[in-house]
């Protein structure tokens, strides 16, 4: 990714190597990853099932320990980081977009899209009015009081990004936001996660091996069995892979 | 994030009252044993508990239960009246015997036979007459749920007349005491009276009662009683113990209640342990979510634990109403009458909740616990 100095870098892995199991089981996921996001871009995370993306997104936001290597998050250390400090720091930094949206069926939209608030120990009421404020912000003022199960699969999506930006975090990481989702709501969130979640001093990380959503990149970072194999602006790489 | 926990809970309305009704079952079904149980036992021992103007009883040294009867001497009574320590003694009879009435419906009744003198042991609740009126000619007191079985759906009243061994009996008081152990009727009359109403053999005088003297400790002056006339004495708690004892010991009331008790504990983990297991499961998802977001495991253990102790409160408090109503219903149905839930047993039974609970949310907890936040990527 871009050689940049560390001011200018939001997600910086080094060396990052990852091992599941043990023994004769023992298999390696990662190899040595080295890259860099830069905030105030959205980078696309794209390779073929298995190649290792799931693995470096969750060390990157701090759910998985890496077996080697080091990643820094807006120059922190994450392996500086343990326990109930891992955690907080996660909360107050990180924001989560998930394939299968994991919204909690018995709250509505606006409660869901509050929780980062609530567990940053906010009043009640005012994070369910900042949560109400942001589903607007993403086409949903009038479903705020709706239950995931009244809401479509985009919608769904949409309440679930107004839930990663509610407290302001300064990394966004997104699952193959748009891999549940048909072509014409998997546009509608994507335009909506540039529109939104796109700001100078926020870096958005997506996982995807959906290649109608290269075109929503400014980054693309191609990974094949556990190692980058490439690193390039989304447009050339569109052009590549059209 | 309480909220939350609760709003979870509750999100899933069948599995919730799945949970609530579990518990709410085994509440009711333990309190609901347990205090019958405690009722039963406390009717083995109701003749001790009516008589509340005697702190001794003295008895055959080989009794083992206050229906298990074998006669002192007329002069025994005299030998313990001499114990130093004691302020009066007198003679009570208990004995089993056949009332009939005019139109020829009979029951076997208790017949309490009590010191012509001082009537010590009479009724103490008295509905109708009074026991001065056992001082009249053939006069025996009745307790109202005999009454209900030998004149079955008419109103109480006195001048009755009963025959008893071929002897005119009149009813001259009717009165209300604890519920036997046997639904017999209770008839209380002069001791000389008894004597005549009921077979005995050569020695008629079943117990003894007795007080201590102001100030003296009672359990001294019944080891001094026993010293001195090698008969048996109890102070009333302890003879209450005896009789209860020799029932838990000689019948399998307690092993059948303590299955059915225990089966309550048993069915209510169970149900309570694995709804709350699947609820856990089924949300496994969204709590990892909460963990990616930032939500410690001690946060999530005090959701857990309150959604648990939410279930629980509420199923305690269903279950102890269950059974709370059917004492307050049956407490005037004569021969359910007695029964009534103790205030220990409550404790009991929420401390049985409390573990039910915690057993049911220790699976879930540790599942929760080690969940990798991970998960909701995959």
């Amino acid at each position: 990714m871009s050689a940049t100095s560390a001011s200018r870098t939001a997600v910086a892995c080094t060396g990052v190597t990852k091992f599941f199991g043990a023994g004769d089981t023992r298999v390696q996921v990662l190899h040595g990853i080295d890259v860099e996001v830069a905030p105030g871009e959205i980078t696309l995370l794209v390779g073929p099932s298995g190649c290792g993306k799931t693995t470096l997104i969750s060390i990157v936001a701090g759910l998985l320990e890496p077996t080697a290597g080091d990643v820094r998050i807006f120059d922190r250390r994450l392996g500086d980081l343990r326990g109930d400090a891992l955690v907080a720091f996660r909360a107050r930094m990180i924001g989560f977009v998930f394939q299968q949206y994991n919204l909690l069926p018995a709250l509505t939209a606006a409660e869901n899209a509050c929780l980062p608030l609530l567990v940053q120990g906010r009043r009640r009421s005012d994070a369910i009015r900042e949560a109400r404020e942001l589903l607007a912000a993403v086409g949903l003022g009038g479903k705020a009081d709706a239950r995931p199960a009244q809401l479509s699969g985009g919608q769904q999506q949409r309440v679930a990004i107004a839930r990663a930006l509610v407290h302001r975090p300064r990394l966004l990481v997104c699952d193959e936001p748009t891999a549940a989702l048909d072509a014409e709501s998997g546009r509608t969130v994507m335009e909506l996660l540039r529109r939104v979640s796109l700001d100078a001093d926020r870096a958005v990380i997506v996982v995807t091996h959906d290649s109608r959503v290269y075109g929503y990149g400014d980054r693309i970072i191609e990974m094949g069995d556990g190692r980058v194999i490439g690193v390039s602006p989304a447009a050339g790489f569109r052009e590549s892979h059209s | 994030m309480g909220w939350v926990a609760l709003k979870m809970l509750t999100g899933d309305r069948a599995k919730y009252l799945g949970l609530v009704f579990g518990v709410a079952f085994a509440s009711m079904l333990m309190s609901h044993q347990v205090s019958i149980f405690c009722g039963l036992m406390l009717r083995t021992a109701s003749q001790i508990l009516d008589v509340r103007d005697a702190g001794i009883w003295i008895c055959d040294p080989e009794l083992q239960t206050v229906d298990e009867i074998k006669p002192l001497a007329d002069t025994d009574l005299y030998r313990v009246r001499s114990v130093p320590g004691v302020r009066w003694a007198a003679r009570l009879s208990k004995a089993l015997g056949r009332v009939r009435t005019a139109d020829g419906r009979y029951r076997t009744a208790i017949v309490m036979g009590l010191d012509d003198d001082s009537f010590v042991g009479a009724p103490r609740q008295m509905l109708l007459g009074s026991w001065h009126d056992l001082r009249r000619p053939d006069g025996v007191i009745l307790d109202d749920a005999g009454y209900s079985y030998l004149f079955p759906g008419e109103p109480i009243a006195v001048g009755k007349t009963l025959e008893m061994n071929d002897r005119r009996v009149v009813v001259v008081g009717i009165c209300r005491v604890a519920a036997p152990f046997q639904t017999f009727p209770v008839m209380y009359c002069r001791y000389s009276q008894a004597l005549q109403y009921v077979p005995h053999e050569r020695h008629a005088l079943g117990f003894i009662v007795a007080d201590a003297d102001p100030g003296a400790d009672p359990a001294a002056v019944c080891r001094r009683i026993s010293e001195r006339t090698r008969l048996a004495a109890y102070d009333a708690r302890s003879f209450v113990w005896l009789t209860i004892d020799y029932t838990m010991r000689s019948t399998g009331i307690p092993v059948n209640f303590g299955i059915t008790v225990a089966l309550g504990f048993i069915v209510g983990t169970a149900i309570a342990g694995q709804t709350f297991y699947l609820f856990t499961l089924e949300n496994l998802k969204q709590f990892g979510a909460l963990k990616a977001m930032g939500v410690t495991n001690k946060r999530i253990l005090v959701m857990i634990l309150l959604q648990a102790g939410v279930v629980g409160g509420l199923g305690y408090a269903l279950g102890m109403g269950a059974a709370s109503v059917f004492f307050e219903v049956t407490k005037d149905i004569y021969h359910l009458r007695g029964f009534f839930l103790p205030w220990q047993v409550a404790v009991g039974t929420a401390g049985s909740v409390v573990v039910i609970m915690f057993l049911a949310s220790v699976v879930s907890i540790r599942r929760v616990w080690t969940l990798e936040p991970a998960i909701v990527f995959k």
